[in-house]
């Protein structure tokens, strides 16, 4: 914190785009936002426990010389010297990759995912690696083998996952934006657990080259940040094709902060029924309620509809994401980089044991049924049928968008429930993704924006959802509805 | 019942190293023989968040085999992973290919007693490679190398037509001929870069049904498959006969005891649960690209046969031996461009060249002189420059140290003496110390003339001109 | 939705995990639970319908067959737990 005009400035408050002004007016220097996070990490992160590995220490290192090399003119970029936190499942080279996962405990990448390099590249500084449920399943960060991430809004209450530690981190402003990965609503459930802003993009609009996979299909990385603008930013930087990642896209590049235009008048928005039937919490259907009805004051045309098949496209889900999973970590199996068991008399001892010993109960859960789902006698009756519905939902996704512009949702069925709650059933647990799963199975992108809080205070999230490749229409409709609610001036943790 | 009782059913899968340059999911080198892991990279390794990326060369040398094996080509096919651990492979899957294999139903002729037979072709498709095991001399363990962990194969499932050792042995062959011809894959048996699983079954002459068959896994010799399909026919006909049955097993083959063993543990229930590998896009092939390769395939072995019977009018037996091999086949073409005698260069390969093959254990494509040197030693003969003998060292002397032959003659001294004057030196001088032999040859023992001139090469050391020395001998003795 | 003992063990096999004995009840029942959920895919109206594998719908993507070599494989092998001579150290493998 320091005094400039008079006015009291509190860096780790400030959006980045903000940042971003005042390092242009001279008002801040790199080394003053990297020292204001690392403060900001000590008196925080006791608390909320959003870190599996800190990189604070060399963070203030890489300030000072990135701070150097701008003043000298040896490097330009924008985003030069602006701090960030990353899920632990991109790779690192140099410093640990965990997963949130025993099997990985000392797991040192030799190389840095793409969207790691992408960092890099516009020398942003690497603050830590975020906490999140083992392998990325699940929706609470509780299935960390490392630490229970807390809800800055509410210490008691779950952060939601698996991104929790990165939307927590966000929320607690002891990063200023982080990245997350989204199987089936692993950004936008801990955004709108969290009351900030997640985006999941289109399938394939950001490389996967680096993210651990947990299901290759569905899995996506995206920006949590403080508002619009910032995931619009992080959104430009990740975004582009990678030759070493074949599901990457190949389409021409877009500036994502010029299409936030404060405006929607026209735009139509579609509202399926069955996203506000039996097991969405009262409290979250009227927070949607009320938005709708402002979307509906700033000149969007809104029209209910059907999309029959989501109860359908959540089996599919379950069965597609845990039969990817069950084959993606077969390769943790104590030879190369893993956890291995101390004792063993054989080969095959050192494969069970260590893979037993080291994956959480929900993983192997997964493992079981993703090989269930794939073994002989089944796969037609599971695996063909679920990618049957699958194209289904595709389609009729394809059908909505004819007539709509973008799809609004409530992101998650419920707010932020206590620690401790939920973790023994994982059916009831697997039930309350229904609102975000669809969009991975469609590959569509989907963005959580905080849209009010409950009694409690606890923030809801509206989930909006777009067809592929139109990242650029939901980021104004969520821009031009945060302009006109200005949650982040009205609440706050705390 | 005897073994004439029973007939033999042979079905074959055979898999072949691909020659790129480049692994078939990273860009990691292929070269054989490199230091234990300098040749891996994250992606090879299995590095948690790593993806795979197709090197086109793999689809289009699997569709060239395809092609010049007269199979289908798929127009729809996609990559599968086939699940299973094993310390060799680091994904605990192998991408591989399921029910969409980028080839199906060729075929491929062999010449049988019985004239030409079709081996059909069930499938070709594309996979990647294993790694080694090595085994640890002093700790008693075993080492992982995963240098071959990702090198493109194609493995080619022949149908179960195959009637004898001799058959698969003739299949085979043809098989290692063609890939070799298309330049697909350098066919290394002692390498492994060839290498085939044998399934082999038995039943009553007659019957319809096949019986159950045992798969011998990797065998990379024609003498070891041959032996291995004889002795597991045998035990298996002594099973049926015992009124045992056979179960459907696979089986290794010891080479020293001569024997085949049960391989897996049979507590562990196969059950790959194959999927499509979501990390790759599927694969469309157009007429456009197929057409193109179709164009571009090079002349195949039974092709050159044929020409080699009517241009050169080689006989049947040494066409079929030239041209089983693209490297010998190429060898004497290109050395018919350099000495236009295709009857002396033809002689030179399936006689001393072959032996020489035969007695080193060398494959064709191990031989260390080219086709200009073959041709110019033709040539030297040709012109009498040295004798067909001194020629014999000349082609030892190849096989040691390959140079142009020239220089080995001039070097070791080899060049035939044809000088009139030089000859008539030695063979006065050797008449007059071998009066006995002019009275022999006198009264009337011919044989005396060749102790004469074998005493003249003997003393030359090989290098004077036969021809003129017979000739300069009866001169003299005939005076 | 009704899963065996055997068939749970038989998984669990499939995939190299051991399961305690005192939690292979607590497997089962979640795994009928959740297939007694999933099964609704066998009701869905998906007769004739073509499976989609990634929404992903590029085809043919190839890489040049150009080596690129990784300099580095000391890092390939630095969290090994065991190895040697530049190999991963495991037991005996018959």
């Amino acid at each position: 914190m320091r005094q400039k005009g008079g006015k009291e400035m509190n860096i780790t408050e400030l959006t980045v785009h903000e940042l971003q002004e005042k390092l242009k007016n001279k008002e801040l220097t790199i080394t003053d936002i990297t020292k204001a996070y690392v403060d900001r990490i000590k008196e925080k992160e006791n608390d909320v426990q959003a870190f599996i590995t800190l990189l604070t220490e060399k963070a203030i290192e890489q300030a000072k010389d990135i701070q150097n090399r701008v003043e000298k003119g040896e490097i330009k970029g924008e985003l030069a010297g602006i701090p960030i936190g990353i899920k632990d499942n991109m790779c690192t080279k140099g410093v640990k990759t965990t997963c949130g996962s025993k099997m990985l405990e000392n797991f040192v990448a030799p190389y840095d995912a793409t969207v790691v390099e992408k960092i890099n590249d516009e020398n942003m500084i690497d603050l830590g690696k975020l906490n999140m449920d083992e392998f990325a399943m699940g929706s609470s960060t509780e299935y960390s083998y490392f630490k229970k991430t807390k809800n800055p809004w509410n210490l008691n209450k779950v952060p939601g996952g698996s991104s929790g530690g990165s939307a927590a981190a966000v929320a607690a402003e002891i990063v200023p934006w982080a990245l997350g990965s989204d199987t089936g609503g692993s950004i936008r459930q801990p955004s709108s657990f969290c009351g900030v802003v997640g985006l999941k993009p289109t399938y394939g609009l950001v490389s996967r080259y680096g993210l651990v996979a947990y299901a290759s299909s569905l899995d996506q990385i995206g920006p949590i940040t403080k508002d619009v603008k910032d995931a619009a930013i992080l959104l430009n930087i990740i975004a582009g094709h990678d030759e070493k990642d074949t599901t990457s896209t190949d389409i021409p590049k877009v500036d994502y902060t010029k299409a936030l235009k404060n405006d929607v008048k026209g735009l139509k928005i579609g509202i399926p029924k069955e996203f506000f039937g039996e097991g969405i919490n009262e409290e979250v259907k009227v927070s949607i309620q009320k938005a709708i009805e402002k979307y509906k004051e700033l000149g969007a045309e809104i029209e209910e509809f059907s999309l029959d098949i989501i109860q359908d496209v959540l089996a599919s889900y379950y069965i597609i994401a845990s039969a990817e999973a069950s084959s993606n970590l077969g390769r943790f199996d104590g030879i190369r980089y893993t956890y291995r068991t101390p004792e063993f008399k054989n080969l095959k001892e050192i494969y069970k044991k260590s893979r037993s010993e080291a994956f959480g109960t929900e993983v192997k859960r997964r493992i079981i049924l993703g090989t269930y789902v794939l073994s002989s006698g089944y796969y037609d009756a599971y695996y063909k049928k679920a990618q049957q519905v699958r194209t289904l939902v595709m389609n009729q996704f394809n059908k909505a968008f004819e007539k709509y512009d973008v799809i609004l949702t409530p992101t998650s069925p419920t707010v932020a429930f206590n620690i401790g709650e939920k973790s023994n059933n994982p059916l009831e647990m697997y039930l309350a993704d229904i609102c975000t799963v669809s969009v991975n199975v469609a590959g569509l992108p989907g963005i959580s924006i905080p849209c009010g809080v409950n009694q409690e205070g606890m923030p809801i999230g509206m989930q909006l959802i777009g067809n592929k490749f139109c990242e650029e229409t939901i980021l104004n409709a969520a821009y031009t509805f945060e302009q006109a609610i200005k949650f982040r001036e009205n609440y706050k943790p705390e | 019942m005897s073994r004439e009782d029973y007939e033999i059913v042979i079905g074959l899968e055979v898999h072949a190293e691909l020659s790129t340059n480049t692994k078939i999911f990273c860009s990691c080198p292929t070269k054989f023989g490199a230091e234990p892991n300098t040749q891996t990279c994250p992606i090879c390794m299995a590095m948690p968040g790593t993806l795979p990326v197709l090197n086109e060369k793999v689809v289009e040398y699997a569709v060239k085999a395809g092609l010049a094996t007269n199979c289908e080509i798929s127009r729809d096919s996609k990559n599968d992973r086939k699940n299973y651990f094993y310390p060799d492979l680091p994904k605990a899957y192998q991408i591989s290919q399921f029910d969409k294999p980028l080839c199906e139903n060729g075929y491929i002729e062999i010449d049988t007693e019985n004239g030409k037979k079709k081996i059909g072709l069930t499938r070709i498709h594309i996979e990647e490679d294993a790694g080694k095991l090595n085994h640890d001399e002093f700790g008693g363990g075993s080492l992982v190398d995963l240098n071959r962990a990702g090198v493109p194969l194609i493995e080619i499932v022949s149908e179960p037509d195959i009637r004898s050792s001799e058959e698969t042995e003739k299949y085979l062959r043809k098989l290692k001929s063609i890939l070799e011809y298309i330049e697909v894959s350098d066919c290394k048996m002692q390498e492994g870069s060839l290498r085939a699983d044998v399934n082999v079954s038995v039943r009553k002459k007659g019957d319809t049904k096949l019986g159950t068959r045992t798969e011998m896994k990797n065998m990379n010799s024609f003498r070891s498959i041959t032996r291995a399909i004889e002795y597991e026919v045998d035990r298996q006909i002594d099973v049926i006969k015992d009124g045992g049955k056979i179960e459907q097993e696979t089986l290794r083959w010891d080479e020293v005891s001569g024997k085949t063993f049960p391989m897996r543990d049979k507590e562990d229930a196969q059950d790959y649960r194959y999927f499509p590998d979501p990390d790759l896009v599927a694969i469309k092939l157009s007429e456009e690209y197929i057409q193109n390769i179709k164009e571009s395939l090079p002349e195949l072995p039974e092709s050159r046969k044929q020409r080699y019977l009517e241009d050169y009018r080689l006989s049947e037996k040494d066409a079929n031996l030239i041209t089983s091999s693209k490297y010998l086949s190429d060898l004497f073409e290109e050395a018919i461009q350099v000495c236009n005698n295709p009857k002396a260069v033809n002689n030179w390969i399936i006689s001393d060249i072959s032996r020489i093959l035969n007695e080193t254990e060398m494959e064709p494509v191990e031989i260390p002189f080219d086709a200009k040197q073959l041709g110019k030693l033709v040539i030297l003969i040709d012109k009498g420059t040295i004798s067909s003998s001194i020629g014999k060292k000349v082609l030892t002397e190849l096989f040691e140290n390959p140079r142009n032959p020239e220089e080995i003659i001039k070097e070791k001294g080899w060049i035939q003496i044809s000088d009139e004057g030089a000859i008539k030196e030695v063979v006065l001088k050797i008449l007059e110390e071998n009066p006995q032999s002019i009275a022999d040859y006198k009264g009337g023992k011919d044989k005396a003339l060749g102790f004469l001139v074998g005493q003249a090469m003997k003393e030359t050391k090989g290098k004077a001109n036969p021809q003129m020395l017979n000739k300069m001998f009866l001169e003299e003795l005939n005076k | 939705m009704q899963v065996s003992r055997e068939e749970i063990l038989h998984i669990a096999n499939l995939a190299y995990l051991n399961l305690e004995e005192n939690e292979i009840d607590s497997y089962i029942l979640h795994l009928q639970d959740i297939l007694g959920f999933a099964n609704r895919v066998n009701n869905a109206p998906v007769e004739n319908i073509d499976i989609t594998i990634g929404s992903n719908e590029a085809t043919n993507v190839f890489r040049k067959d150009e080596i690129k070599v990784f300099e580095d494989y000391e890092s390939l092998l630095q969290n090994a737990v065991t190895r040697e001579q530049n190999m991963f150290k495991i037991p005996k493998v018959l």
